[in-house]
């Protein structure tokens, strides 16, 4: 018996089935009964039931790309602040190998990286690394802030949605696992591409999402296209989960490396 | 200390030296300001002013006390401000900290220079009994300027305040609930508040603004236009100028401000 339907609105402790289904992430079983254990939009998927928050703060996942400001500069690594809970260390060695330089000459506190997660361990200590293409400190435009729930939703399926917003604007745009965004471009595109993506956040549970952007970005910016993108049925399961086979996809389409060291 | 990136700092300075901002506005424009009087009903007058996403609330009570040997004659005024954590990540539980002392006192500074509370008119019984004025302010939501917010909350709240009839009867204090008037006040106070910004003076700092500013300076305006309080915050020094300037625009702010209170 199941007692609520996909992207139902739910609040942590309201009873979401009995039996046949099975808790997920987000849930919690209690004498047979599956209830919520935080506030968010229920998700089924083969009698799986799952809560996806509203609001999140970033759980660290190896392999995962994320952007992160440095916070501080010590003996031997950098402290980065990557919007999660837990806190996340750039290793001198990562950077230079053997070589001995001094750190906050390559980097100082403030800048803003692009990472990769290379372990955490199990005290959810993060160990980031610059391996990778386009990896390393950005260099002028701006930092968008979204939660990290709804970074999929910002890249869309197979990235339709990113690249969208990069055609229509010229920007370059990196997302990041732990929901910071980069963009750069001309001044009042990066400003516009900062307010769609904030547009993305809040209406992020919507259907038909993409389609609606496009349509407001054609009308901000006076363009007039037909066929030029296909049209996506962003339906329910672009919430699913953080999909990082397409984030991965959709980095190696990112043709810009002016940035990286 | 809250650590911003060089390059958010960039993009703000640079936006604003084209006269614009991170949320579309001007740089001598405010955000969308909303006033909610009589919120509190155990309250005696209250008031929830939202700027943009700042939010606050300011309660004011009454109560009859003893007036201060210096003063027999004059009521008793007292700001207290309470920044609580779920307005902003950064604020503390415990005893209130430099920054709320700081608001509080700047608050308080408006209202009790421009002379905006009749405290003559509060006196019951002199030497013995004066009605005391406790205000409380409430930070809700912390995105900036809580400066002007909070002035906005107390003064709206001030003029919606009821005061009860006191007298003095055969047997000591009597308090009559039940015929209640308007507080007297002699004036309305609002404040702008600005920031540097590279060089130039911003208007309602947005939370973002005020962390990348290097200096800060409140400007409290009568009614009447004139100026009773200023108070110079962060580390940056302002010219004379960019001071005089800052005290014209507040000048010609303020009555789009009291408008706002009815």
């Amino acid at each position: 018996m199941i007692y609520v339907d996909n992207k139902d609105f739910v609040i942590p402790g309201e009873v979401l089935a009995d039996d046949d289904f099975y808790s997920d992430r987000g849930t919690f079983k209690e004498s047979g009964k599956i209830c919520s254990s935080l506030i968010g939009l229920i998700s089924i998927r083969n009698k799986k039931i799952r809560v996806i928050p509203l609001k999140s703060k970033y759980i660290p996942k190896k392999g995962e790309v994320v952007i992160g400001k440095i916070e501080d500069v010590k003996f031997s690594m950098w402290d980065v602040n990557i919007n999660s809970p837990y806190s996340a260390f750039l290793p001198a060695f990562e950077v230079f190998k053997r070589e001995k330089r001094e750190l906050s000459k390559v980097y100082d506190v403030g800048d803003v990286l692009f990472l990769k997660v290379l372990d955490v361990d199990e005290v959810k200590k993060v160990k980031l690394g610059l391996k990778g293409r386009g990896m390393g400190k950005f260099k002028e435009g701006i930092i968008v802030n979204i939660t990290p729930t709804k970074v999929p939703r910002l890249i869309g399926k197979k990235g339709s949605m990113i690249n969208m917003i990069k055609d229509k604007t010229n920007c370059n745009i990196i997302v990041g696992q732990n929901g910071l965004v980069w963009v750069k471009g001309e001044k009042e595109m990066e400003q516009l591409t900062k307010n769609i993506i904030e547009l993305i956040e809040a209406e992020a549970h919507t259907s038909g999402l993409t389609d609606r952007i496009k349509n407001k970005l054609n009308s901000i910016l006076g363009v007039d296209d037909e066929d030029e993108f296909a049209f996506f049925d962003d339906e329910t399961d672009e919430l699913e989960k953080p999909r990082l086979q397409n984030f991965k996809d959709e980095l190696k389409i990112e043709e810009e490396d002016d940035f990286s060291e | 200390m809250k650590i911003i990136p060089e390059i958010t700092k960039e993009s703000i300075k640079d936006l604003i030296g084209n006269n614009q901002r991170e949320d579309g506005r001007t740089i001598d424009q405010y955000r969308d300001i909303s006033i909610e009087t009589d919120i509190i009903s155990k309250a005696e007058g209250s008031a929830k002013v939202k700027i943009g996403g700042t939010k606050v609330i300011a309660g004011i009570k009454l109560q009859v006390g003893a007036p201060y040997p210096d003063n027999p004659n004059l009521g008793v005024l007292m700001t207290n401000c309470e920044m609580v954590p779920i307005a902003d990540p950064t604020f503390e539980v415990g005893p209130p900290n430099e920054e709320s002392i700081e608001l509080a006192r700047v608050v308080d500074r408006g209202i009790r220079e421009s002379k905006m509370v009749d405290l003559e008119k509060l006196c019951v019984e002199e030497g013995n009994h004066v009605w005391m004025i406790f205000i409380d302010l409430h930070v809700l939501d912390n995105c900036g300027n809580l400066f002007d917010a909070c002035e906005l909350a107390v003064t709206a709240a001030l003029n919606s305040t009821k005061l009860p009839t006191a007298s003095i009867g055969d047997d000591g204090l009597v308090i009559d609930k039940e015929n209640t008037f308007d507080l007297p006040l002699n004036e309305k106070v609002v404040m702008s508040t600005f920031v540097k910004i590279g060089s130039e003076m911003v208007i309602d700092p947005s939370l973002m603004e005020e962390d990348v500013s290097d200096g800060r300076l409140n400007i409290g305006v009568t009614e009447k236009g004139l100026v009773c309080s200023m108070q110079k915050g962060g580390m940056g020094p302002l010219n004379k100028k960019e001071i005089l300037d800052c005290v014209n625009i507040a000048i010609s702010k303020s009555s789009e401000l009291l408008n706002l209170i009815k």
